[in-house]
């Protein structure tokens, strides 16, 4: 962390000899220092301390109003110990493994894949078009496509009952769970097409014919080749989207949780109890074990990310 | 015989391919029909009907007292985070590229690691009350801080990528002309890098725009809140949503955004950036 917190200012060009061998750009270290210092006095100001302050509300029985507002006491690990215990947690946590595994893991991993993979062979304004489409779905704002999605399964009238000839179905208040993860699947693909795509076309195209002349069908093309070959981009490509589903807001954008907390996933279940529920202790609680989710995945991540340059 | 059957095979393959890449397309395509139908239509339900053109909404939405302000809204957030970002990255990420700070590389795979672990959603509650405590809720400021120390770890990576692949050369030989290191800075390496400033610009005004969370959680005032926000605050005194003022407001909203991404992957294409969402 860099000790000065002042502004960079414009001093006459002063050559350091000393210095030049390693720093063509004449900055010196102390005026490097003075640049990276306004980046990362926010970063530590609003992102790190955040971070640590959730260890400590956590701690203690904040609320947002009451004798507890003025003065909050510390509790010690008991918010942790009755997350731990609190069954609502427990099923939040269980829906959001659901979501992450169903929408991500398998559902975006697989969709994307299969695209990339189809992609290639079809002409070239069929794969732009596909692309386009698929694209858009995760270029439009969040706001947006909750409502978009609100509409297309909406019980009278919406798009979905209307092609299956089935009004009347409120798939948001019978499958909650469900309907979040097609609308995961539909909002996220793009990412892991774009990259699965990416991928694909570093396979040497010479592995490829080899396996062909070889007699090898398509899947065992797939098999033998490709899925060794791109092994590490599926495995990035699993951390993130896992990453990104897991800290997705958009679910409360669509449900709010509704039907009774039934699609409450953890973001949703945290801000209900911290917010509206005004229990800002134990939301912290639960806070500090999604960053400890989090930091799993980030290491995975980064593991993976140095060891294999891009 | 066999040559019959095994090219017959491969029309049902062809077919049964052609109709997995109808059938995807399609569940891609069918949500976004709404979008484009109902703002254009007298009186738009949920479903998705063919519009009977009318532009009624579009006038409407103008004399709604919050639409239009919400996306101005967004559009002031979106630029100063943009500006505050771009300035402390670029400076940061050219110190990072050009000098042997000790620390350096562990420095930034930290920076990266913490700007995926720290999201909105997992420190929405001490982001909450570090505002509430310095005061910066329901202001301008404090969002624009808080999106940008969540922006500037990736900001910073992806820039010092740029700045790594430009060449040592021209500074050495600005300097020889007496050039100091801001100069330098201004009139070399930044014109250099243009396009990871484009492209890092595009970045965060999207992920501004789009973003719900961080002003749903720090403005109380609703005319201050942008358009992400305000989206879902469109009902009628009946208490149901007004669907026409959601979407005639949901296509203007996303319009900026669609062309945005299109600039960027015309001019730049599409890449991966440790896996920043670009």
């Amino acid at each position: 962390m860099a000790r000065t917190t002042s502004a960079p200012v414009d001093a006459p060009a002063i050559r350091t000899p000393a210095a030049d061998a390693a720093d063509a750009s004449g900055l010196g270290r102390r005026r490097a220092l003075t640049f990276v210092a306004p980046a990362l006095l926010l970063i530590a100001v609003f992102l790190v301390l955040p971070a640590l302050w959730t260890l400590y509300l956590g701690l203690t029985n904040y609320r947002l109003t009451g004798l507890e507002a003025a003065n909050p006491e510390v509790v010690g690990t008991a918010n942790y110990s009755s997350a731990l215990k609190d069954p609502e947690f427990h099923d939040a946590l269980g829906r959001t493994l659901l979501f992450v595994f169903g929408s991500a893991v398998i559902g975006q991993n697989l969709l994307g894949f299969a695209l990339a993979w189809s992609l290639r062979s079809v002409r070239r304004w069929v794969r732009t078009a596909v692309e386009a489409v698929v694209l858009v779905a995760w270029i439009l704002p969040g706001a947006v496509v909750a409502w978009l999605w609100i509409a297309f399964l909406e019980d009278q009238g919406g798009t979905l009952n209307a092609i299956l000839h089935t009004p009347g179905s409120d798939w948001w208040f019978d499958h909650p769970m469900g309907a979040l993860i097609v609308f995961n699947i539909w909002r996220g693909t793009a990412f892991s097409m774009m990259l699965f795509a990416a991928a694909l076309s570093s396979v040497p195209p010479s592995q490829l014919e080899a396996a062909r002349l070889a007699g090898a069908s398509g899947w065992r093309q797939l098999r033998d080749v490709v899925i060794p070959s791109i092994r590490g981009h599926i495995l990035t490509n699993t951390l993130l989207i896992s990453l990104w589903t897991f800290n997705d807001f958009t679910p409360y954008l669509i449900t709010k949780g509704e039907p009774h907390g039934a699609s409450a996933v953890l973001p949703v279940y945290i801000y209900l109890t911290a917010l509206p529920g005004e229990r800002l202790g134990f939301a912290s609680a639960i806070s500090l074990i999604m960053l400890l989710i989090n930091l799993v995945l980030a290491l995975m991540y980064v593991g993976v990310l140095r060891r294999r340059p891009a | 015989m066999s040559g019959a059957t095994l090219s017959a095979r491969v029309v049902v393959r062809r077919i049964g391919f052609y109709v997995f890449v109808g059938l995807v397309t399609a569940f891609f395509a069918l949500p976004m029909l709404w979008l484009v139908t109902a703002p254009f239509s007298a009186r738009p339900g949920f479903s998705v009907d063919w519009p009977d053109f009318t532009l009624a909404n579009f006038t409407s939405l103008t004399e709604n007292t919050d639409a239009l302000p919400s996306l101005y809204n967004s559009a002031v957030l979106s630029l100063w985070t943009m500006a505050v970002t771009v300035t402390a990255a670029a400076l940061a990420a050219y110190a990072l590229s050009r000098v042997r700070i000790p620390g350096r590389d562990g420095l930034l795979y930290l920076l990266l690691l913490l700007s995926s672990v720290i999201t909105g959603t997992a420190a929405m509650v001490p982001i909450f009350q570090l505002m509430f405590t310095l005061r910066l809720l329901d202001k301008d400021v404090g969002v624009i801080l808080v999106l940008t120390g969540g922006l500037l770890p990736a900001a910073i990576f992806i820039l010092k990528d740029f700045m790594d692949g430009m060449p040592r050369s021209y500074e050495e030989s600005a300097r020889v002309f007496g050039a100091g290191p801001l100069q330098v800075l201004g009139h070399v390496v930044l014109p250099n890098v243009r396009p990871g400033l484009a492209t890092i610009a595009v970045w965060a005004v999207v992920q501004v725009w789009g973003n719900f969370l961080m002003p749903f959680l720090l403005y109380r005032s609703p005319e201050k809140q942008p358009a992400a926000v305000t989206l879902n605050t469109f009902y009628t005194q009946g208490g149901q949503p007004n669907l026409a003022l959601i979407s005639t407001f949901s296509l203007l909203y996303s319009i900026p955004v669609v062309i945005m991404f299109l600039f960027v992957s015309r001019r730049y294409g599409f890449r991966f950036h440790g896996g920043v969402k670009a």
